[in-house]
């Protein structure tokens, strides 16, 4: 279908799988950050805040290179994690989750602080008079005001989660079936002697997938509901 | 019984007020920027004094030499906002009742079909609230800050935001809010006229700002 075999179809879908992880499991904590940054004074919080931008800004390589001393099996983290709860990142397609994750985390926090920032503080305190206490005003007037940016930079920490290659390569390599995602695909289809005129219908659907998701996270962003409060 | 004594501090906004009456219905006048939405704000506990104490009964809110400062959703004031402030991602009926679940059980002084039949919302209950006029959004807000059972209701001019010639409209729900509820009152307005119509009691607030009102 689409020209693609077997092993790039499988490419495909572990793409969509780590991209649809690494989206899932960091939205909770990007929401979280993208509040502290929105609403948060407190000390710390320039370098806090370029330290989440970092990904975004450092070689990709330096990343995955940082991940890996931190989450490889003798890395400080994931030395613990593999001895509690028994789970591996190096070389399995969850640590291309997570280096996905990472390198997609600034973007997601930005869409969604962006919405926290525009947020009108007169409807909190109108909240807070109905007697709603400050976690049940998060919950019940900020949460759903902030809806659409939230899904906003979810679909865009997808597509950058999709294309994801320079800190994956480096943290969990490229092994087809478990780490060879689209993107690491082409790549791998690159480097194979008269390879090139196959990479046409992964490059199109790779350029497809991008360009949808950019352009949903645009519409949901020109969606959000203005400060018109009633 | 409201007994206050505050400085509120704003940027280079500064009012000092102090004011002690047990009248239910108490109007604040002044011109805009005499502060009688920041004084508002102050009694709600939205914003924090800088100096005084806040007493209502036996109650305090406020009061900066004890360090105490009552978070507002402690206190049971019913704020209607100058700017009705309705939450534009709910319709007109959870609106109302979207302060219903922090109420202490027993505590059902004004019932929400009565409150839907005095400032006649059941026609609006299903509507988004982009769809309500001005003063339909003012009786929303009437009756959602009722509906949390207050002990002292705030209204900051409630027909400012309304269409001149639509004012007569809301008029006749803010008399039976005087005259039905027996419930304490603050309300503000720089309508001289407006507030000799419902309130007891009238505070003067000097403009600018500075200096006492006693």
């Amino acid at each position: 279908m689409l020209g693609l075999n077997e092993a790039e179809w499988a490419a495909v879908g572990l793409s969509l799988r780590v991209a649809a992880v690494a989206t899932a499991c960091s939205l909770p904590l990007a929401i979280a950050v993208a509040a502290l940054l929105a609403r948060g004074r407190f000390p710390g919080r320039s370098l806090f805040d370029a330290l989440i931008h970092l990904p975004l800004v450092m070689p990709p390589v330096v990343t995955g290179y940082l991940l890996l001393l931190l989450f490889g099996r003798r890395g400080l983290i994931g030395e613990w994690l593999y001895e509690q709860f028994g789970l591996v990142f190096a070389f399995r397609w969850t640590g291309a989750a997570l280096a996905a994750a990472v390198m997609a985390f600034p973007l997601m926090v930005r869409a969604i602080r962006l919405s926290f920032e525009n947020e009108d503080a007169r409807l909190r305190a109108a909240a807070a008079t109905l007697g709603a206490p400050p976690w049940a005003v998060f919950v019940r007037v900020s949460l759903p005001l902030a809806w659409p940016g939230i899904v906003a930079g979810g679909v865009l920490a997808f597509a950058k989660a999709l294309g994801e290659f320079g800190a994956t390569i480096t943290f969990v390599s490229s092994i087809p079936g478990e780490t060879q995602t689209l993107a690491l695909s082409i790549y791998n289809q690159m480097q194979v002697p008269g390879g090139e005129q196959r990479l046409w219908p992964m490059v199109l659907l790779a350029a497809t997938l991008s360009l949808l998701a950019l352009l949903l996270s645009e519409w949901l962003v020109r969606r959000q509901p203005r400060r018109d409060t009633g | 019984m409201l007994d206050l004594n505050l400085h509120i501090r704003r940027g280079n906004f500064s009012l000092r007020f102090a004011l002690k009456s047990s009248a239910r219905v108490i109007a604040l006048n002044g011109a805009s920027g005499a502060g009688k939405t920041s004084l508002l704000h102050a009694l709600a506990g939205v914003v924090k004094p800088h100096a005084g104490f806040l007493r209502w009964n036996s109650t305090t809110w406020f009061d900066a030499e004890q360090h105490i400062h009552v978070a507002p959703h402690r206190r049971r004031i019913g704020y209607v906002f100058q700017d009705a402030r309705l939450f534009p991602h709910l319709s007109v009926a959870a609106n109302l009742d979207f302060g219903a679940r922090y109420v202490a059980a027993g505590e059902n002084r004004f019932e929400r079909a009565a409150l839907i039949e005095m400032l006649a919302l059941e026609p609006l209950l299903g509507r988004r609230i982009g769809y309500l006029s001005g003063g339909e959004r003012q009786r929303v807000a009437i009756a959602r800050a009722l509906m949390t059972q207050p002990q002292l209701l705030l209204l900051d001019e409630p027909l400012s935001s309304i269409d001149r010639s639509h004012t007569a409209e809301l008029l006749p729900y803010l008399r039976t809010l005087r005259d039905d509820l027996a419930l304490p009152m603050i309300y503000v307005s720089h309508d001289p006229d407006e507030v000799s119509r419902v309130a007891e009691e009238i505070v003067q607030l000097p403009f600018g700002g500075t200096g006492s009102a006693l």
